[in-house]
């Protein structure tokens, strides 16, 4: 209580608080030059990033490395790209930046890695590393859509895909609990037995054709009270945004609350972080640690299939082999970019939801005179992970036990 | 350094890493668990072909066929006879070469304690520079030339790549699975950029400009690597297999009869108990790091020189030889005769699955994922069979030891 009140009783302008108004600033200076604002003179941009840059080192310089640096780094980013957005045509920029539909896109790109980072999440914090989830994703994404397809209904098709998501989990908190088995061989073999599993049941099953159309879709939340938000383009923005939405994009949203109130508020999420931190000292007290560890492991199997499913029930209705395509790992990054917490890994998971979403319009508009715009815009997940797990922006630290096998004595 | 030597001594006398542990009782065994492995995996898949509707004995049988085993019934010894056996045969043993080098990449840094996912993305980033040598630079050199200074540069590549994991391993502790994991995929997209669509390495043929493919080392300057057995021009093997076989020698010979391999393994034996012996531990997780990317670029160098000659998108994105190698170098148990084996083994069930296989007997799009899947219940199994080791541990424990560790299991 005493550090929320010296919150709101210190001096206004803290070397962090100037910090972080430095990285606003060199937001701003990018943001202006792009629709619907459209500044085309580079004067103002510059201005605001100078600004922006000044504000850095002061922070810095005052001790708030962390949101100095960031303030002048994204200050130099900013007036850069500032300078190509101004350099590039107004339609190329109204192509690429409709800030609505993007931001829609982003929760569609985020959210099979919003599902995926939970589960990461779960199982991390219990001490047990899951490089699977990968596999995991992708069963959810072929049993999915079979579910969905045999049973004629969506609800019941993600909870199969979740199901054969857990089946995966199980086997590899068997593997890595009872068998203490290296968790990340575990993880490995996850993968590649669910890439053969999902290939092998699709080619078998539905042989040269692909999943017939028809097959019963995640229906979307039509808010249209939103478009009579006024004033008008605030309603349009929001409608455009938020107003069509997928169902399982909004139970995204809710379980991220969940998680963050289940792991920080309740006695059973106290024992996860106990058995993940100091699993002697959660024994001792009479928790049951393996108990713990497979309740997680398996429940991270079911939330990385349900992010999936909804990859293939939710988005293309249809089933491509390793349609996944290493959204596992990006969830997976983004549970450490966000320092294995809720909150910070979904904003991590909209992060590189919003790159990809950038790079999938840049590719459109872009695709015949800057060559490989796109491209660079899909590394930027990676990269970012990277940077972060390197520790040049702030250093993530995962749950002391993680990865580590434990023998009850 | 200082950091790890501060830490209070490893309570148990055995190794401290996971990588460390696993080796010590994959040594345990001797041949015996790897072959049951193996066994017990190719069994399961069997039971998937049945399960499915088909007869596992004659699938396996066409798979053997597909990877050309038979002409050692056929026609041993004869090579002068290129029918569909030899080339089969022929193929497998391509594929060998390159799998040989990709388990040695895995097999190299997890003696060392360090599991390098990065395969892939060291081989990748060797494609990239083997062709920017083979097929865009240099063509006035002499053949032999050019392909010694291509393969060397391929190799520096992956070296590279993979050093720069090392590096972070090695300074600011960022777990090599995560950073190999994310350099992986930048080089997806760094080499889906370089071969696509206006790239910088694409086909310059007039004609072949929109197909998203490499220029061709053998049309632009015909440096390559000779042909050994086969026709040339019909994939045939070349001396690159020669070069694999050396490079098994001089991993068993570095590791074991050098001081560089003695602190490697010492390393990966217990970290803290080789920095208490004065072994510089950063040191050799950049050089176990950077060694292990070298044979990974090798087989690109070789693979770019010796068969495939070009490479495209498709090529990059389709391509799991770096994943094969954690395969490999978990069923030949880091080592050299098991790599070789291992890799032997992988290459036959690689090839006879896919293009060798006889679409009459077995289907190759389902085949191509039993391979994936036996893949994967080898991976799987290396971790159950610790169970068995473990249990054979805990019998001898329980005559040397009145305490109990192993409630659970």
């Amino acid at each position: 209580m005493t550090a929320i009140a010296e919150r709101f009783t210190g001096p206004l302008a803290t070397p962090k608080r100037v910090g972080v108004a430095g990285v606003l600033l060199g937001i701003a200076a990018f943001w202006i030059a792009l629709p619907p604002v459209h500044e085309r003179s580079l004067v103002v941009p510059a201005l605001l990033a100078a600004v922006g840059v000044a504000a850095g080192i002061y922070a810095a310089a005052k001790g708030s490395v962390r949101a100095g640096w960031g303030a002048i780094v994204i200050g130099a980013l900013g007036v850069a790209l500032a300078y190509l957005a101004t350099r590039s045509s107004v339609d190329n920029l109204q192509i690429v930046f409709t800030w609505s539909s993007l931001i829609a896109a982003m929760f569609v790109f985020a959210t099979p890695l919003v599902y995926g980072s939970l589960g990461g999440i779960f199982s991390e914090r219990s001490g047990v590393v899951n490089i699977g989830i990968e596999g995991m994703m992708l069963m959810g994404a072929f049993w999915g859509i079979w579910g969905a397809d045999v049973t004629g209904s969506w609800i019941t098709g993600v909870l199969i895909g979740m199901a054969a998501g857990a089946l995966m989990g199980l086997i590899h908190a068997f593997l890595s609990i009872q068998l203490r088995a290296d968790q990340i061989i575990g993880g490995v073999a996850i993968n590649l037995l669910a890439l053969g599993i999902t290939g092998y049941a699709f080619v078998q099953i539905y042989g040269d054709e692909n999943i017939s159309a028809g097959v019963s879709e995640i229906p979307r939340l039509n808010l249209s009270f939103l478009d009579s938000v006024p004033p008008d383009s605030l309603g349009n923005f929001l409608y455009g945004a938020f107003g069509r939405l997928s169902v399982m994009i909004w139970i995204g949203f809710v379980l991220v609350v969940v998680t963050h109130f289940v792991l920080f508020k309740t006695p059973i999420g106290l024992r996860l972080r106990a058995c993940g931190e100091h699993p002697r000292a959660a024994d001792t007290v009479g928790i049951s640690v393996y108990g713990v560890r497979y309740a997680a492991v398996t429940l991270s199997g079911a939330l990385a299939a349900a992010g999936g499913a909804f990859l293939s029930v939710g988005v293309i209705s249809s089933f491509n082999e390793n349609m996944t395509g290493g959204r596992g790992f990006i969830a997976l990054a983004a549970v450490i970019f966000g320092n294995w917490r809720p909150f910070g890994a979904f904003g991590a998971a909209c992060l590189f939801g919003f790159s990809a979403a950038l790079a999938f319009r840049l590719g459109n508009a872009y695709s015949g005179s800057v060559p490989g715009l796109d491209v660079v815009a899909q590394t930027l997940p990676y990269v970012i992970t990277l940077i972060v797990v390197a520790g040049v922006i702030g250093k993530s630290i995962p749950p002391a036990a993680v990865g580590k096998p434990y023998t009850k004595q | 350094m200082n950091e790890i030597a501060d830490r209070p001594p490893p309570e148990e006398e055995e190794p401290t890493t996971s990588a460390g542990r696993l080796m010590l009782r994959q040594k345990a065994g001797g041949i015996i668990p790897p072959v049951l492995t193996a066994i017990f995996a190719f069994f399961m898949g069997g039971v998937v072909i049945a399960i499915s509707g088909h007869n596992p004995l004659s699938a396996y049988a066409g798979i053997l066929d597909g990877a050309g085993v038979n002409w050692f019934w056929d026609h041993f010894g004869n090579t002068s006879v290129l029918d569909l056996t030899t080339f089969n045969l022929t193929q497998t043993l391509l594929r060998t070469t390159t799998f040989i080098f990709t388990g040695l990449a895995v097999a190299f840094a997890f003696r060392c304690g360090l599991f390098n996912i990065g395969g892939q993305g060291q081989y990748t980033m060797g494609l990239v520079v083997g062709i920017w040598v083979g097929a865009y630079w240099g063509n006035s050199l002499p053949n032999g030339l050019h392909v010694v200074i291509g393969v060397t540069l391929a190799a520096l590549a992956g070296a590279i790549w993979a050093g720069i994991a090392g590096l972070l391993k090695a300074f600011v502790g960022a777990h090599e699975v995560i950073t190999t994991i994310m350099l992986n995929w930048i080089a997806y997209w760094f080499a889906s950029y370089c071969f696509g669509q206006g790239g910088p390495l694409q086909n310059t043929t007039p004609g072949q400009e929109s197909n998203p493919i490499s220029d061709s080392v053998y049309q632009k300057s015909n440096a390559i690597i000779p042909v050994l057995w086969g026709n040339e021009g019909l994939q045939a093997l070349h001396y690159g297999i020669f070069l694999a076989i050396a490079a098994l020698v001089v991993f068993w010979i570095v590791l074991n009869r050098t001081t560089l391999g003695y602190e490697v393994r010492a390393v990966g034996f217990n970290p803290e108990a080789a920095a208490y012996g004065g072994i510089s531990v950063k040191k050799n997780f950049f050089l176990a790091m950077a060694i292990s990317g070298l044979f990974a670029g090798l087989a690109a160098g070789t693979d770019i020189f010796g068969w495939k000659y070009s490479a495209g998108v498709l090529d990059v994105q389709a391509s799991t030889v770096g994943f094969a190698g954690i395969a490999v170098a978990l069923l030949g148990r880091s080592t050299a005769v098991g790599v070789g084996l291992a890799a032997f083994v992988f290459a036959g069930l690689d090839y006879g699955t896919t293009r060798g296989l006889d679409p009459n007997v077995f289907e190759p799009t389902l085949a191509g994922n039993l391979s994936l899947m036996i893949q994967g219940l080898v991976v799987l199994f290396v971790g159950a069979d610790l169970l068995i080791l473990y249990l054979w541990s805990l019998r001898k424990k329980r005559f040397a030891t009145p305490r109990m560790s192993g409630k659970g299991v």
